[in-house]
């Protein structure tokens, strides 16, 4: 049997009906499958993994396969998973995330658990748009780029994903696109077994509803130049400004070691009962 | 043991409703609290924050915002700890859709809003009880959902107990209401002996994982809740969902959830339903009153009494699902009502639905941000 028919097997939820709710061409599917082989090469226990997601095309990913699986509201995942991890600090607690469930509606709850360096790993779906709702603009939307609530083009500025959880200290943040699955098992896993807080950016199009009002004719035609613009962060660091604008970074922007909250939590608990 | 044979050890505290509340969760079994400073519930976390850390596993944690805290709560539920939350008008108004949530998902957790007056910011240091209909329908969508009150600092803590139990048993939200002037109110309780409680802990699956079906519809209406990470993996979704917990929008499927959502509510009524009559028996006029407000009855009832009126009162201990059997008795049985309430009928109205012209119905309101005095409610009983 082929390695992908095995984890197929493994991992799926046979008991869940099918179609899956995704678009053709949708990265979203890439992503899910990055995020099972990630895990099955960690060697995780299926028991000991959660998947906690938003709401959006992002939060129906879970529920298709064989983990401890949370569909939360909009923009609010992170908060669950604050309580499950410091609730039981076993369970590997990864969230899955939309562009505007973390950074709009849940802006808030993504810069405090940054801040606080809770252990869970979150996985930013960022596809510039809101897919499920019908293609409104979001707040990492390309400026001058058009949605149905900027028809005319977006006047606001973007947010940078990764930079934003960055500076919001957390403690590990990297960045990849759909288009280097390879890459972007290896950054999964690297998340998960970091003992903070964990940001993945993983740009993910949306032809549905992005592309086709952006000039990108067929979906390939996005993935083309999701490949072309994506450049690894030593390449992007020596260009010069002009095409650093059109170029997106990839890479690991941010590691360093930190003690996850959980833990600090646990000490602290410790020491007052007088536990060695 | 036989009955008899143990001393039970009672300590008697001098303690505020808020602390007497942190008493009662903690005798309950409560060992994950999140939530967000807002007065005049604050105490509440503050004693939680020094007193959790202390309890094995326990865990106290500030949240950036209400929202955050009730999702946090509802995330420490799921693995498998009794869990709660406290706050007050504006924080209550950014939990709704967490309430919503943890309706339609079945999470059990317990909510204490210490309702303080007017809308928006109104006045964070006074009383009042204009939370009452929220409690009940504020979150959108159709739900059932359990709301206590509780008139003094000994019943907060009683009634924190209750409220877990409840929570547990049938996989719900519930929300105890107090007021500001009941949180705040220093006095002395005693502590139970917690051997003497009974304490409910949510059921856990004891069949294999493949058989197991999170939210079956069984004969009680509530299915069995494992934590996180024990062997049975399912999914949750604020989605309509069907047994399995897979989002369903197919009509038999949806119908049969929403209907079991009551139906384990309604069918325990009797359960759940806690009022207390007082010199109830032979009333003629019955003040109906619950908080703080029931306190000022109490006094007053006695006062009629002493000049010759034969006044009771029944104190409403549950008010959602509302006591419909309790009030009309006394709705049957008295020639006058009286719903004295700090803020502008939202009960009476319930008391008014149910009365079907059996009985006079006298309100009285008070929306300044004091409290409703026993002189106020004898005028209004010895008037008739």
């Amino acid at each position: 049997m082929a390695k992908v028919t095995q984890l197929i097997h493994k991992y799926l939820r046979h008991s869940k009906r099918f179609p899956h709710v995704f678009c053709p061409g949708c990265g979203h599917g890439i992503v899910l499958g990055s995020l099972v082989r990630s895990i099955h090469y960690m060697g995780l226990a299926k028991d000991d993994v959660v998947l906690v997601a938003g709401i959006g095309c992002s939060g129906r990913i879970p529920v298709y396969v064989d983990f401890n699986t949370i569909h939360t509201t909009h923009g609010r995942a992170l908060t669950f998973a604050t309580g499950i991890k410091l609730a039981n600090p076993r369970l590997k607690v990864i969230v899955i995330m939309g562009d505007g469930d973390a950074l709009s509606i849940g802006g808030n709850h993504l810069i405090h658990a940054a801040r606080r360096n809770i252990g869970v790993t979150a996985l930013v779906l960022n596809n510039h748009i809101y897919g499920m709702t019908g293609g409104q603009s979001s707040c990492t939307t390309p400026t001058g780029s058009f949605s149905t609530t900027s028809p005319f083009g977006q006047l606001e500025d973007e947010f940078d994903i990764s930079r934003v959880t960055k500076v919001c200290g957390a403690s590990f943040v990297a960045r990849t696109t759909v288009m280097q699955a390879a890459a972007m098992d290896s950054m999964i896993s690297e998340a998960v077994m970091h003992p903070g807080f964990g940001m993945v950016e993983i740009l993910s199009p949306c032809h549905t509803q992005y592309g086709r009002k952006n000039n990108f004719k067929t979906c390939v035609d996005m993935y083309k130049w999701l490949q072309k613009s994506s450049t690894p962060m030593e390449k992007y660091r020596e260009l010069p400004p002009e095409k650093q604008e059109k170029a997106i970074a990839t890479g690991i922007f941010e590691k360093k070691d930190c003690t996850g909250l959980e833990e600090k939590y646990a000490r602290m608990r410790k020491s007052l009962r007088g536990e060695n | 043991m036989a009955a008899g044979s143990r001393k039970s050890k009672t300590i008697e505290i001098f303690a505020l409703g808020n602390e007497a509340v942190v008493e009662g969760a903690l005798i309950a079994g409560c060992t994950f609290y999140a939530g967000y400073p807002i007065t005049p519930s604050t105490e509440i976390a503050e004693e939680m924050a020094s007193r959790l850390p202390h309890l094995r596993g326990g865990v106290f944690i500030q949240m950036e915002d209400e929202i955050a805290g009730l999702g946090a709560v509802i995330g420490a539920s799921l693995a498998g700890r009794k869990a709660m939350t406290a706050t007050s008008g504006p924080g209550f108004s950014l939990m709704q859709e967490h309430i919503g949530y943890a309706c339609l998902t079945e999470v059990p957790l317990v909510l204490v809003n210490v309702m303080r007056a007017g809308p928006s910011t109104g006045m964070p240091t006074n009383p009042a009880q204009g939370d009452v209909q929220q409690a009940r329908w504020g979150t959108h969508g159709d739900h059932p959902i359990i709301v206590l009150s509780a008139s003094d600092v000994q019943e907060c803590l009683r009634m924190t107990v209750t409220a877990f139990n409840y929570a547990e048993k049938y996989r719900t939200p519930v929300i105890l209401l107090l007021d500001e002037v009941t949180a705040h109110t220093r006095e002395k309780i005693s502590l139970p002996d917690p051997e003497d409680i009974n304490i409910y802990t949510r059921l856990t699956p004891s069949m294999p994982p493949e058989w197991y079906m999170p939210y079956e519809d069984n004969m009680r209406g509530v299915a069995s809740m494992p934590p996180l990470g024990s062997g049975y993996r399912y999914h949750v979704t604020g989605l309509i969902h069907d047994d399995h917990g897979y989002p369903t929008s197919n009509p038999m499927e949806v119908e049969q959830i929403m209907y079991r959502l009551f139906r384990k509510i309604d069918q325990f009524f009797y359960d759940i339903q806690m009022v207390d009559e007082i010199l109830c028996q032979d009333a003629e006029i019955c003040v109906i009153a619950y908080g703080c407000v029931a306190r000022s009855a109490e006094l007053a009832v006695q006062q009629a009494r002493e000049q010759g009126v034969r006044a009771g009162l029944l104190k409403l201990k549950t008010l959602f699902p509302f006591p419909r059997p309790a009030v009309e008795k006394m709705l049957r049985q008295c020639s006058s009502i009286l719903v004295p309430e700090m803020n502008m009928g939202q009960m009476s109205r319930e008391i008014k639905r149910v009365n079907n012209g059996q009985s006079k119905i006298l309100t009285l309101n008070r929306v300044d941000g004091q409290i409703i005095t026993p002189g106020q409610i004898l005028i209004k009983i010895l008037k008739g």
